[in-house]
């Protein structure tokens, strides 16, 4: 069973600067990590694999500096990595990104799972998932909490709803995006990690893809970041002290009197 | 470009509709005035009957649009896409809304990628560029430190999904009048790969902390399992549900789908109120918008007092019971 997983890196804090004048993510000095909700993916991927054979090879797209994210994945027990990136990449939104990771995961060919995370912690958009799903036609499974039971040519799996869960049955090959609930997150091992050195990433730039340059990055993207703002989080509220007997009381009293007051109660 | 109307998706579950088809509506009717263009609730689904589809008219929509099969009671996405993209195709809105909800944000990217155009997920906010006509889209992004606002200049329809609960429905007029027309679709438009084999709703997962006017939320310094009876306690009488932090849930004294924050849910309830939670910039990202927001915390520094209307430092296990008790007090009163 071929699986490919999909990571994104993101910016280590969300605490990230933004160009005002390009609307962009300011990257440099800070540090990156695969996204969070991306981890998910990859352990599930690699109990597939421990599970029914067959390799796992994580991809993501961004600045060559992204490949640490694909050594990490690799650390983690991933057999390949794969970078794809290009300057005329820049600048890509959901749309164009899912268009040029579509191309890249026709180029590698034969996957049964495609696993992305629930959603990125920065773009925090969920949309490349569904997206890429959309492109490639593959059937497709959302908020994907468990695995029940997969052969070579099917899968069930149960998915997240808002108020409880469904169970989905499909063909594969198939693309699902995972959250948190699906697994717990292994580390990476020193034998992973000293494999990840020697292991050479597969690099694809636009001219290795079958792609419409013209629908790539920024050129390529239906939107546009017209403005940024940063709100302001300080309120400024009441603040009681419920130190002994006395305090306590009066700060209930004060609380339900507020409540009352915002129609709470 | 001759793509006109505001487009609205309802949502539906078993034949009843959800209540962010009217929130939705609100949003498209200062769309549409704005446009001086029509409202159109679109509902895929099966047996709605027609006095829910009134409801629709009654809360600002000019037109609804109604495709119903039996082979569409189960949200498949795939299906849905392609009824969708087919009704895109043929009437050409001009804007389309969506809930920001599980199956909002898996049909929209599925049609917008078919149909190339731009989608702006989870936004807060909707205006209409003066100049241009443009829809204005603005939306939190890296963990609700800063708001975006987005646009589509070229490509149509322009395509959003709105956060659940961040708009309130009209006033209902049933003095309002409006076309319902049922529309045929192509049964060759029918996906036959992913099949629902069941649903499970649990009594415990029941909780949907991004519906709830009221949310009070749990964290490490509940202590034990056992002390969340105290929260549902509070909920219950508040008219809330429980939310948690993550350090909660990995603890197991709560439920994924109850977590609070950047790897979890983003609420909006009228009261947060935090209790036990130090209120890491993780946790903050989920529910630092609440309209108001109390907590309950031992360590006066802590960072969730920042974004508190109202907070009272002190021991937890003397406060909650307490507030309990008085409540209690209210209702009898
Ligand atoms: C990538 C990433 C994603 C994350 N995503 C999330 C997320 O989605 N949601 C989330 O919540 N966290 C998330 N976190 C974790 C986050 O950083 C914090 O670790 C977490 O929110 C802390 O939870 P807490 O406030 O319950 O615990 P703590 O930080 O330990 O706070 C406990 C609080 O309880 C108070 N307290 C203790 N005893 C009492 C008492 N008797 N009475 C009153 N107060 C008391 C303490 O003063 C303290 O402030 C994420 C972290 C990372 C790195
Ligand atoms: N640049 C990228 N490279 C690889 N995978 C990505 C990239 N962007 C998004 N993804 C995948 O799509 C998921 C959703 O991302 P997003 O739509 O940006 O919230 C992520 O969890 C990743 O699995």
């Amino acid at each position: 069973m071929d699986i490919i997983v999909l990571i994104k890196q993101v910016p280590e804090t969300s605490n990230v600067k933004m160009d005002p004048n390009t609307g962009t993510m300011v990257r440099d000095g800070v540090e990156s990590i695969i996204n969070p909700l991306d981890l998910y993916a990859i352990e599930v991927g690699l109990q597939l694999k421990e599970e029914h054979g067959g390799k796992v090879t994580a991809v993501t797209m961004g600045p060559p500096s992204a490949s640490k994210a694909l050594k990490e994945a690799i650390a983690m027990g991933c057999d390949e990595g794969v970078l794809i990136t290009d300057r005329k990449f820049a600048g890509s939104d959901t749309w164009s990104t899912a268009y040029i990771l579509s191309a890249a995961i026709k180029k590698i060919g034969n996957y049964d799972i495609v696993l992305a995370g629930e959603r990125a912690t920065d773009g925090d958009t969920g949309q490349v998932g569904p997206n890429i799903a959309a492109c490639l036609d593959l059937p497709l499974g959302t908020y994907i909490s468990r695995i029940d039971k997969t052969d070579c040519d099917k899968i069930i799996v149960e998915r997240l709803l808002e108020e409880g869960y469904e169970k989905l049955e499909m063909p594969l090959p198939a693309l699902l995006t995972v959250v948190k609930e699906i697994s717990f997150p292994r580390l990476p091992t020193l034998r992973g990690k000293q494999r990840a050195k020697k292991t050479e990433l597969i690099v694809f730039s636009a001219e290795n893809l079958e792609l419409d340059e013209n629908l790539t990055g920024l050129r390529g993207s239906p939107t546009r970041v017209v403005k940024i703002e940063s709100p302001k989080v300080m309120r400024n509220g009441i603040m009681l002290s419920a130190k002994d007997e006395d305090q306590l009381e009066d700060a209930v009293n004060k609380l339900v009197e507020f409540l009352k007051t915002k129609e709470i109660i | 470009m001759d793509y006109r109307n505001i487009w609205t998706m309802a949502e539906a579950q078993n034949g009843k509709l959800k209540e962010v088809s009217f929130e939705l509506l609100s949003r498209g009717r200062a769309l549409a005035d704005k446009l001086n263009e029509s409202l159109v609730s679109v509902v895929i689904g099966n047996n709605i009957d027609k006095e829910q589809l009134d409801q629709l008219i009654f809360r600002g929509a000019d037109e609804v649009l109604v495709v119903e099969d039996e082979s569409l009671d189960d949200f498949i996405v795939e299906t849905y896409s392609n009824v969708l993209v087919d009704m895109i195709k043929e009437m050409k809105p001009n804007i389309i809304l969506a809930a920001a909800t599980v199956n909002g944000r898996t049909l929209m990217p599925h049609v917008a990628m078919r149909i190339h155009t731009g989608l702006t997920a989870d936004c807060t906010d909707l205006d209409i560029e003066k100049d241009t006509k443009n829809l204005l889209q603005t939306r939190p992004a890296i963990g609700g430190n800063i708001l975006a606002t987005i646009k589509t200049p070229q490509h149509r329809p322009q395509m959003a999904t709105v956060r659940p609960k961040s708009s309130k429905p009209l006033e209902l007029d049933p003095n309002r009048t409006g076309k319902i027309r049922y529309i045929e679709f192509d049964r060759s438009l029918l996906d036959n790969r992913v099949r629902k084999l069941e649903a499970r709703h649990d009594q415990d997962r029941n909780i949907n902390i991004q519906e709830s006017d009221v949310v009070v939320a749990g964290g490490k310094g509940m202590k034990k399992a056992e002390n969340f009876a105290m929260l549902q306690e509070l909920a219950d009488r508040l008219g809330g549900v429980v939310g948690a932090s993550r350090d909660a849930v990995d603890r197991g004294w709560a439920v994924y789908p109850q977590q609070v924050g950047l790897s979890g849910k983003t609420v909006t309830p009228k009261l947060y109120m935090a209790v036990g939670i130090s209120g890491a910039i993780q946790h903050l990202a989920g529910m630092k918008t609440s309209e108001i927001i109390v907590a309950i915390n031992s360590d006066p520094d802590a960072a969730i007092f920042k974004v508190s209307d109202f907070g009272i430092t002190g021991d937890l296990f003397d406060v909650l019971p307490l507030l309990i008790k008085k409540l209690n007090e209210e209702v009898k009163a």
